[in-house]
């Protein structure tokens, strides 16, 4: 038995949730809600909380020096970090256009990174 | 030169008005944009959360940007870039917009109608009172995010935030993400104008704490930031004695909000309103000098995007009406007085006559309302009743007026929010 606190995101009101999970982890109740969709977020942030990250890498020979970019659906919370470390080694040539993979299956976790903005290439 | 419509701006409400106009049947519109690329302050919003509304996707904000750049240029909407609006003048009637920029040099441009899109500013560290030295390390967040997103430069490695609106809360993620340690989030207020997804995400992921009631009252350090001191205030804001706590950092993050850009706006004499530091618009969301229109914000500052195109869009719509001599003519102006929770509604004034078959109000309150609800008062009889579950000073809410409500007599319109029977307020 375990007890997870956690605030809702659903809207603005903010509900205070308790989760609360058995021994193998499986959700028993969700309290403290006002609607399902709480209820629905609760379970999934303790069973298996989901992120999408963003950062930037550097741009070589571009008109900027970086390019914003995304995991193309979220990724496990817990490989933020992993994935932002693979993100910071990594390095792209100009002209990146939006949607270009800068890497492929990020961690392992079956998500690729792609670029969010075009940089053309400097003249 | 002329050009019959002059957008000033070339963010997310300057592409969406340049687009409507064109698509309203305005030929010859012109968007003067003073950076060097077009999508305004989005293009530094690498984060995700954008569109939801309009495209029913979570998209970042450079690739929002994308979608309205890709579909202007698709229409072949002529955008000057590096050129910056310097002046706005109306004189016999005529429109003129000088505008200078390295490339063609000043210029002063007659217009039909012009449409004010220069978004917002943070508001300046000197406003803020924080008594100490001023080393260097101590940044407005969005600066901070221009120089990280932008640049590729972290401004620093031990963070102390004071503010906890939505850019200082994605900061802390930010600047986490990229290795810094992001000590605390102080807040003078007892709550947090921020989304809740954002202290949810930005924060409680990674473990920052969120120190409401509670300000920066000291910044050490002689050439760079080497601490700061916080302390708790009371209900009237002052520090408590005793309450102090010093926190070493190399930055300070300031987050403190946006206030529109509005020095053009005044140099016309656009009547400004007081509850938004935007322009006054009625119906058209046309400001008090005929065929000036405002929209995004410039107007009221907005907290989602797909807002800003909508009314951006309504903007262009109604510039386009006037040039092509569309608009009915001015019967009488109503105003819209904002009562209980509201602190103000955009827009000001409603002409009946002038006003499309439906027009969306947008407003804010001032405190957090539970159980709420928003009604609409025609000559005091309601037209509008609606329940809200919550609404909070930082979520924009809205309501909608159909123009069959209007006979042509009202002398007065009045939005009201507030609680529900057996509902409650609080601050
Ligand atoms: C840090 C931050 C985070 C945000 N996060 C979100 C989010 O997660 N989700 C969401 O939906 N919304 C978010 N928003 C809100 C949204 O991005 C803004 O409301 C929107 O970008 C405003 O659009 P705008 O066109 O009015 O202003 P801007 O984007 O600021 O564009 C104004 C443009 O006008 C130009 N300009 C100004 N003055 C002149 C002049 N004199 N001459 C020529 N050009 C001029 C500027 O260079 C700029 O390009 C965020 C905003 C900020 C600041
Ligand atoms: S539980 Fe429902 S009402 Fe409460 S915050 Fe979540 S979505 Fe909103």
């Amino acid at each position: 038995m375990a007890e997870h606190e956690l605030t809702c995101i659903g809207c603005p009101l903010g509900c205070a949730l308790r989760v609360e999970t058995d021994d193998t982890g499986a959700v028993v109740r969700v309290t403290g809600n006002t609607c399902k969709r709480g209820e629905d977020y609760g379970r999934r942030e303790v069973t298996c909380p989901t992120r999408t990250v963003t950062s930037t890498v550097r741009v070589a020979g571009g008109k900027e020096p970086v390019v914003p970019v995304r995991t193309r659906t979220d990724i496990p919370k817990d490989r933020i970090f992993a994935c932002m470390e693979a993100v910071r080694q990594a390095h792209i040539a100009a002209p990146v256009s939006i949607g270009d993979v800068v890497l492929h299956n990020v961690c392992g976790t079956g998500v690729d990174v792609i670029a969010s903005k075009a940089v053309p290439a400097r003249e | 030169m002329r050009h019959d419509i002059v957008i000033i701006g070339g963010g997310p409400a300057g592409l969406a008005a340049a687009i409507s106009a064109r698509e309203a049947g305005v030929e010859d519109v012109l968007i003067l944009e003073r950076e060097q690329e077009l999508g305004g302050i989005l293009n530094q919003c690498i984060h995700n959360g954008f569109g939801l509304h309009t495209f029913q996707e979570e998209l970042t904000g450079p690739e929002y940007a994308a979608r309205y750049i890709e579909k202007a240029q698709a229409l072949g909407i002529p955008a000057q870039l590096g050129a910056t609006v310097i002046d706005l003048a109306r004189e016999d009637g005529v429109l003129t917009v000088t505008c200078v920029s390295r490339q063609a040099g000043l210029q002063c441009i007659q217009a039909g109608a012009v449409v004010l899109c220069m978004g917002c500013r943070e508001r300046p560290r000197g406003a803020l009172n924080i008594p100490g030295c001023r080393p260097a390390g101590i940044f407005s967040a969005g600066t901070a995010q221009r120089l990280v997103n932008r640049e590729g430069y972290l401004p620093g490695r031990k963070v102390v935030i004071l503010g906890s609106g939505d850019i200082g809360l994605i900061m802390a993620r930010r600047m986490t993400l990229e290795g810094a340690q992001v000590q605390c989030v102080a807040e003078i207020q007892p709550y947090s104008g921020g989304l809740k997804r954002n202290i949810v995400q930005c924060l409680d992921d990674y473990g920052i704490p969120l120190k409401l009631s509670h300000t920066v009252v000291d910044i050490r350090g002689k050439e760079r930031v080497e601490g700061v001191t916080i302390a708790a205030v009371d209900d009237r804001m002052q520090p408590i004695p005793g309450t102090e706590e010093d926190i070493p950092c190399d930055t300070l993050l300031l987050s403190v909000g946006l206030i529109p850009e509005n020095e053009l706006s005044r140099q016309i004499g656009v009547e400004i309103s007081p509850a938004t530091n935007g322009p006054r618009v009625n119906e058209s969301l046309e400001t008090s000098i005929p065929g000036v229109f405002a929209c995004g914000n410039v107007l009221h500052v907005h907290d989602l995007v797909d807002y800003v195109s909508e009314e951006a869009e309504q903007a262009g719509r109604n510039a386009a009406r006037a040039v092509l001599g569309q608009s009915a003519e001015t019967g009488r102006e109503i105003p819209l007085s904002p009562t209980g929770a509201i602190r103000y509604t955009v827009p000001a004034t409603l002409d009946p006559a002038r006003m499309q078959e439906t027009l969306t109000v947008r407003f804010r309150v001032k405190e957090t309302v539970k159980s709420g609800q928003i009604r609409v008062l025609l000559d005091g009889k309601e037209v509008l009743r609606r329940n809200r579950p919550i609404m909070a000073p930082g979520e924009m809410e809205q309501a909608v007026l159909k123009k069959e409500w209007f006979t042509g007599t009202e002398q007065t319109l009045e939005v009201w929010a507030g609680p529900r029977e057996g509902g409650n307020t609080n601050g």
